[in-house]
């Protein structure tokens, strides 16, 4: 169990400072997969520098299974990387590189080889265990990076963007191998992305960074369908932004009315603040959550402004009589005929209890 | 807090690196220093004084190797500059064609062959010139000069040369320039840093050449590096520091210059 | 045949090329002219001299021998007409390499901090630490050794410097030793080390150094382990860069060993001098040559193996 608390780096000083991290606290369990999610400056790779050990915090504190981690130096902590650009020792065949970490640890030469035969064995490499690092796949490199990592059986493995660089296909399949590899060995990751969909299909849980921050913590179908804020809303995936007053609260539930004078049952965030009835909110409802109907007695109602055919699915732009604009998106079903046009005039449906209120 | 862990320290690097950096200018420092020394010592300080200078200019000895450096360097470098460019122009840019070799390997050879090899060689063949056709004047030590300088003018040029935009002559081509007014307005005013540097170069290395003037020379042709190797088998006094401190300050100048050349073109 | 067929100038791609040709070899002759004269051509004369007889008050006689190239590494007694092994000869061949690998090593000491401490620094400040690296060594060899000689003399600053302290009561001989000849080699090139080096250096990708460190590999494991494979091309060009030159030597060892530590170079300048004895010379330079020759056939094998190789 990794426990952060407090943790805060700033670069520079003076007017040129720069936050990098602001106190963060987060505790990532054993044996979890474990993911940062963020765009890009967003702190994850301060983070997680900051666990491997290769930078200090300002401030705050970082433990490992109660352990203090801060004191001691990369070498020290059990902790190992993948790198984003893999940093596969190029003077060191596939083995040797597997093999580099267990024999800093001094192992022993017999049991440097069979964990070397498991590794290569687990991210089936075995076939090319004597070749040069650069003589194989960017895929393959990955593979290799993996075992290399995973060989001295760290506590934690931190992945810095690891499938940034391969093609969409291969990452597709690397996706999937990683969670394997998760399942398989026990061990915690945490892993980097600013890819919404690789953090979704993967995590366990995922932590949402923006400006040096954790916005929001949860499981994938929590971050999905319960966005705490706008920001985390926007990030992941695609959105729906409604204004709207709340009417009344009862605990987690909540009666708003909408701009167009519909009214609905809506879920608050989990540690908002209560809200005052009346008080006006944003509401947050994901393009897949609502559904076209004839204008009469809708919820919402809107002249379609665009129908864009995306193959899996299909995006329905309509503009809304208020001024917004809605987005609303369904799955395709082989012979479905086109019902609505562009110009018509529909009208918009939500289940109740679906629009997620934002804090901010 | 610490510093963090700086993955680029190594323990006892930094110290050597300042030690290194002081004891290759140490030297160099102390010996300019006791050219302004007013004792004939040079180790123990008596007191700021340019005699030694003075005294170096009123040297009829130094005075003659000091103008005859001089006009070796400038016509020594002024030849090899003048072979490089048109070397580099004939071998740069180009497919690969048959002696390319042959040519980088002549052109190389002095900075491969040791110098004490090229001196003895020289020796050999200039002695027999020298008996047959009696002439012993300065014509040998340029000749030998301008040989050794080739590679280091034709190395700055020809990477000025092959970092050229070859469109721009083209252009000039196609807007009816012949080639050598092509050369002249477009090649020679983008080439003309390389020549600087290369030049400055040849010219540096000619001025402390030691081994192969020592050679080549006829009697009495003494250039100052020469003159200071005969004058080390002697007492010294401070006069040599301060014609080497005069040395030093051609090269550093130049070396600088050539630094500051090169750079601009990037 | 194209010469008379001026109705279309540059159709004929042969004849394009000839002229290209042509030109080219018109803009080389003012420095094959120069190189083959006082260059590769004097080169072939030292082979030639090398199996000629020597003459009387030095010079060649023109009758075939092979004596001095066995005299490089034998010796014939004057009266029994006896082979020895040149002992005269192996010892100064001994000094030239023991002297030039230590220098070499050194160099490396030296050197390969300060190359590492050079690529460390913020990037536009590499090129200045390098400028400081560089303006010695294109000063005056002569003049560094000087400089050096200046420092170790007997009443030159070190000494004079230890007998005020009265750390020791008479001068150090130092001048004229194996030491002194080594201590100047190894100022006068050691930027001919730290160049090569400093070019691997400031290509190596410190992510590796980081995945070291992230391994359990402490300081030094990631030093041995990590860096030094990484920049081992340009060691060994440094290395060889070092050697080459301090097998040929002749200023320093002459200035700093003052007739008593030949070297090399010191020997063939003899055979030219005092023994009079030019075959010999020339056979001696050739071996030099050769021996220079197989260092730099490695040391473009090094060059090589770093263009390979992405560190």
């Amino acid at each position: 169990m990794i426990e952060i608390s407090g943790l805060t780096k700033t670069f520079g000083e003076g007017q040129s400072a720069f936050t990098a991290l602001d106190d963060v606290s987060v505790t990532i369990r054993s044996n979890e997969f474990f993911t940062l999610l963020g765009p890009s400056g967003c702190g994850k790779t301060t983070l997680l520098r900051t666990i491997a050990g290769f930078l200090d915090p300002t401030r705050g504190s970082l433990t490992l299974d109660g352990e203090d981690l801060l004191s001691k130096p990369p070498y020290q902590r059990p902790v190992n990387t993948v790198f984003q650009s893999y940093a596969l020792f190029p003077h060191m065949t596939v083995a040797e590189n597997i093999a580099f970490g267990l024999q800093m640890l001094n192992r022993r030469k017999a049991e440097i080889t069979a964990t070397v035969a498991e590794m290569l064995e687990l991210v089936q490499m075995t076939a090319l265990a004597d070749r040069k690092t650069s003589q194989i796949s960017g895929g393959q490199q990955q593979r290799v990076a993996l075992a290399r990592a995973l060989a001295p059986r760290p506590k934690v493995l931190l992945l810095d963007e690891p499938l940034s660089a391969l093609d969409f296909k291969l990452r597709k399949e690397m996706q999937l191998e990683l969670k394997r590899l998760q399942h398989e060995t026990g061990i915690t990751f945490v892993f980097v992305t600013h890819d919404q969909e690789e953090a979704l299909t993967m995590s366990d849980r995922i932590a949402v960074m923006n400006a040096g921050t954790i916005r929001q913590i949860g499981g994938p179908r929590d971050i999905y369908d319960h966005p705490a804020e706008r920001f985390v809303a926007d990030f992941i995936g695609d959105t729906n932004f409604l204004q709207a007053k709340i009417l009344s609260t009862d605990g987690a539930q909540a009666r708003v009315r909408l701009v167009s004078g519909g009214e609905i049952a809506a879920q608050t965030a989990a540690d908002a603040p209560v809200l005052d009835d009346g008080a006006s909110v944003t509401l947050a409802v994901r393009p897949e959550h609502a559904e076209l109907c004839a204008p009469e007695g809708a919820l919402l109602s809107g002249r379609l402004r665009d129908v864009v055919y995306f193959g899996t699915d299909t995006h329905y732009h309509v503009a809304l009589d208020q001024n917004e604009t809605f987005t609303l998106r369904r799955q395709n079903q082989p012979g479905q005929t086109q019902v609505w046009q562009t110009g018509d005039h529909v009208g918009l449906n939500i289940a109740p209890g679906i629009p997620q209120i934002l804090k901010d | 807090m610490s510093k963090g862990f700086d993955v680029r320290r190594q323990p006892g690097f930094s110290t050597i690196a300042i030690a290194c950096f002081v004891l290759l200018y140490l030297p160099i420092l102390l010996l300019v220093v006791y050219s302004f020394n007013a004792g004939s010592s040079i180790a123990i300080w008596e007191g700021f004084s340019w005699r030694w200078y003075v005294s170096a200019w009123e040297n009829e000895q130094v005075k003659d190797a000091t103008i005859r450096s001089l006009v070796l360097a400038c016509s020594a470098s002024a030849v090899a500059t003048f072979a490089a460019v048109l070397a580099a122009l004939a071998t740069t840019r180009s497919k690969p064609w048959r002696g390319q070799t042959v040519v980088f390997a002549m052109v190389n050879q002095p900075l491969m062959v040791p110098e004490i090899v090229t001196a003895v060689s020289l020796l050999i063949v200039f002695a027999a010139v020298k008996q047959v056709t009696g002439y012993t004047g300065l014509g040998f030590l340029i000749l030998a000069h301008a040989a050794f300088c080739i590679p280091f003018a034709y190395m700055p040029i020809r990477a000025r040369l092959q970092g050229m935009d070859l469109s721009l002559e083209q252009a000039g081509a196609d807007l009816y320039g012949t080639p050598l007014r092509v050369f002249r307005y477009i090649t020679l005013p983008q080439l003309w840093p390389g020549i600087l540097a290369g030049s400055m170069l040849a010219f540096v290395i000619s001025l402390d050449d030691v081994v192969i003037t020592e050679f080549v020379k006829s009697a009495g042709q003494d250039t100052l590096p020469t003159y200071m190797l005969g004058q080390l088998r002697r007492v010294v006094t401070p006069e040599i520091n301060a014609i080497s401190t005069a040395l030093l300050a051609i090269s550093v100048v130049m070396v600088t210059g050539f630094f500051f050349v090169n750079k601009a073109r990037k | 045949m194209s010469e008379t067929a001026p109705s279309a100038p540059s159709a004929s791609p042969g004849r394009r090329a000839r002229s290209e040709r042509r030109n080219r070899w018109l803009l080389l002759t003012p420095a094959m002219v120069i190189l083959s004269l006082a260059a590769s051509g004097p080169l072939l004369v030292v082979l030639i001299y090398s199996v000629l007889t020597p003459g009387d008050y030095g010079g060649v006689e023109w009758r075939f021998s092979l004596d001095s190239w066995f005299a490089v590494v034998v010796e014939r007694d004057f009266f029994t007409e006896e082979l020895t092994l040149a002992d005269a000869h192996l010892m100064v061949f001994w000094r030239s390499l023991k002297l030039s690998l230590c220098t070499a090593l050194l160099c490396l000491i030296v050197g390969f901090p300060t190359a590492y401490f050079i690529a460390t620094r913020p990037a536009r400040r590499r090129d200045m630490w390098m400028l400081l690296i560089m303006i010695p060594f294109w000063t005056n060899l002569l003049i560094r050794t000087f400089a050096i000689m200046e420092l170790i003399r007997n009443q030159g600053t070190v000494n004079t410097l230890l007998v005020a302290s009265g750390l020791i009561d008479e001068p150090i001989q130092m001048l004229y030793t194996e030491f002194s000849v080594l201590v100047g080699m190894t100022y006068v090139y050691l930027p001919l080390m730290i160049l090569p080096i400093y070019a691997s250096m400031e290509r190596l990708n410190f992510d590796l150094v980081e995945a070291g460190y992230d391994l359990y590999a402490n300081r030094f494991q990631v030093l041995r382990r990590v860096i030094f494979p990484l920049v081992k091309p340009g060691v060994v060009a440094g290395s060889i860069l070092v050697f080459v030159p301090c097998l040929g030597a002749y200023v320093t060892p002459r200035v700093l060993g003052g007739g008593k530590q030949l070297m090399l170079g010191n020997l063939i300048e003899l055979q030219f001098g005092q023994l009079r004895n030019w075959p010999l010379g020339a056979a001696l330079s050739l071996t030099l040559l050769a021996v220079v020759m197989v260092a730099l056939i490695f040391y473009v094998r090094a060059i090589g193996q770093e263009g390979e190789r992405d560190v």
